[in-house]
């Protein structure tokens, strides 16, 4: 159990440092998406610190699991990440967005180690984890699919095609995690286009879904080990998050979505983020 | 014409190519009765993916299948590849460069009963526009043929068009074919009437009948359209000081579009359209609808003498 504690312990950390890395990266671009980032740091750190069969010397092996960024405008997040796993230096975060940069406003693949598919253009990834996972069957492989969507995203019909083919195909190595902040871009997502009951919508498609708190580690562990070991069907994590989360000021507030973070805000939030974890 | 379909062809060369290269895998979206994926499928059906009526989720999943190391190919009429799954082709394939064969059936007019919805005739300048593709429209069943395996070869973004009819032999057996580069399928010295597709047969035919008027026409097929075959263009329009294109297609953005940039800079000859005029198509019989479009061996003959004249009229020297 302390085993355990410890982990939860480093993983909260990873998450906490993640968000210094987004605020600091973001200000420094002048522009990024800073509260879609911090609502997804516990569900990067759970992934890339403890569940993801990865190798950051070896970012193309075959037998790698794959984690496919479908809300690509959390690339900053994604990058926090990518550093602490050693993909690239730390420096190189400040370099996001400007010019001839390996980390574009959104992921670009075969630019920088670490990413699965350019994305940024919403909806994509579940029917791209459809693909690796009928690639993996095909060659004997064992790898595993995690597919991070945005709740507002999920307006795209493509994720249903997709859900619909990954239940065809039974890809139940393929687990979708949505990151259930109940913001999007303009609005509250009942607002914008509202989703209803998100897990009965999944269940309707025949996904095994679960729903947990996206920020706390734990409980992200055992949702993961929940859709590992689950057969026939995919897995859906519903993750409820806080957009903005870690950030006083940042959280539930639609605007910081893809708001400029300028000097006093900049302060503001490093002075909150130094104080550690409470 | 006792030919098979191209359809057929493209069908019948999927699984050949499936016998000899396992990494082949083929996606279709409920149209492989039509687009003849399915002589593929029926071979090999654990390799075979039916998606369903959805276009963006077909291009998508093949994404997936080829950065894990197969090599897609992705199969439905080409106005719903191109139109359907645009931003999912420019976002997961053209940017990354990733490596997926795209196959568009029915090109052109070649869905012609079923009308306009179903025509091709916007598909060549989508694509072209796309950076990294590499784009071939094949004249007959050897170069479908051809096309077919040829593009497993290819490391990244590929087009195929195919037409859902058949079309009259054209090249000699053992014809080289090489991706980018253009065929001289008949020399002259008057015009150079550059075709592509279905309507390289109509050129050819033209060539005859100008012939009867003491024309000689060069005929240059271009089977890929992007990357285009510039040099060859140049040297043709240089000897002839005259072009005329012919394509199945719109008049803005395909052949036309493409034979012009090719030029422009470094041999800045008259030139002509035989294409459709800006408009759409609609139900017909295939060649009936190809005569309302213009797309006629008459037209080729008409619009070739009428760009001599303007050539002569400008004094253009040859330089050959
Ligand atoms: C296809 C597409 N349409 C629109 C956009 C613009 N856009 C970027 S993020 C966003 C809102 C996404 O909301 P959500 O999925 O809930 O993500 P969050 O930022 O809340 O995590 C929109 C509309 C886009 N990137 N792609
Ligand atoms: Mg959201």
């Amino acid at each position: 159990m302390s085993d355990m504690n410890n982990l939860i312990k480093e993983l909260e950390e990873k998450a906490h440092d993640m968000r210094k890395k987004i605020i600091t990266s973001c200000y420094y671009a002048g522009s990024g998406h800073p509260g879609s980032s911090l609502s997804t740091c516990e569900i990067l750190s759970v992934l890339y610190h403890h569940v993801l069969n990865i190798d950051p010397k070896n970012p193309s092996d075959p037998d790698r699991d794959r984690f496919v960024l479908s809300k690509g405008h959390a690339a900053p997040a994604l990058y926090s990440v990518l550093a602490q796993k050693g993909y690239f230096d730390e420096e190189e975060l400040l370099t996001l967005r400007k010019t001839s940069s390996r980390l574009q406003g959104h992921p670009v693949m075969n630019k920088l180690p670490g990413i699965e598919i350019t994305s940024g253009s919403l909806g994509m990834g579940i029917s791209f984890g459809v693909g690796t996972i009928l690639a993996a069957r095909l060659q004997n492989k064992n790898y595993r699919t995690y597919v991070l969507t945005g709740d507002g995203e999920l307006d795209e019909g493509q994720n249903w095609e997709g859900m619909l083919a990954a239940v065809k195909f039974k890809v139940d190595k393929m687990t979708v995690i949505v990151d259930y902040n109940k913001l999007q871009l303009d609005g509250r997502s009942d607002d914008i286009l509202p989703i209803g009951n998100l897990g009965d919508k999944f269940r309707a498609f025949d996904f095994n879904v679960i729903q947990c708190d996206g920020h706390d580690i734990l409980a992200l562990i055992e949702a993961i080990e929940q859709a590992k070991q689950y057969k026939d069907n995919p897995s859906v994590i519903i993750a409820d998050t806080i957009k903005g989360k870690g950030v006083s000021f940042m959280e539930n507030r639609v605007e910081w979505h893809g708001k400029t973070i300028n000097d006093e805000d900049f302060e503001r939030a490093m002075a909150e983020l130094n104080g550690g974890l409470n | 014409m006792n030919n098979k379909p191209l359809r057929e062809v493209f069908g019948e060369s999927l699984a050949e190519l499936g016998t000899v290269n396992p990494k082949i895998v083929v996606l279709d979206a409920d149209l492989s009765s039509a687009t003849r994926s399915i002589l593929f499928g029926n071979k090999f059906p654990k390799r075979f993916f039916n998606m369903g009526i959805t276009e963006a989720n077909m291009v998508s999943t093949a994404v997936g299948l080829s950065t894990c190391g197969l090599i897609p190919y992705v199969c439905t009429f080409s106005f719903l590849l191109t139109l359907r799954a645009t931003d999912q082709i420019r976002s997961q394939i053209s940017y990354p460069a990733n490596n997926v064969k795209l196959i568009g059936t029915n090109g052109g007019l070649s869905g012609f009963g079923d009308g306009a919805t179903h025509q091709s005739i916007m598909d060549l300048a989508i694509l072209r526009a796309m950076p990294n593709f590499t784009i071939l429209v094949p004249s007959d069943a050897s170069s479908m043929r051809w096309a077919v395996q040829e593009v497993a070869d290819i490391m990244g973004p590929t087009f195929i068009r195919v037409p859902r009819v058949s079309a009259p032999d054209i090249h000699q057996p053992g014809t080289k074919f090489e991706i980018g580069k253009g065929l001289v399928l008949k020399k002259g010295k008057d015009v150079t009437i550059v075709a592509i597709g279905m309507m390289v047969s109509y050129a050819l035919d033209a060539v005859k009948e100008l012939a009867k008027e003491g024309i000689d026409a060069e005929v240059v097929e271009i089977h890929t359209i992007k990357p285009i075959d510039k040099n060859l263009l140049i040297k043709s329009a240089s000897k002839t000081g005259a072009v005329i294109t012919v394509e199945e297609h719109n008049r803005y953005g395909g052949l036309f579009s493409a034979v012009l940039e090719a030029l422009a800079l470094e041999c800045p000859v008259p030139a002509d359209w035989v294409a459709i005029d800006d408009h759409f198509g609609g139900s017909g019989q295939y060649d009936e609808l190809l005569e309302v479009c213009g797309l006629t061996v008459n037209n080729i003959v008409k619009k070739a003498k009428r760009v001599i004249k303007i050539k002569e009229k400008a004094g253009y020297e040859q330089s050959v």
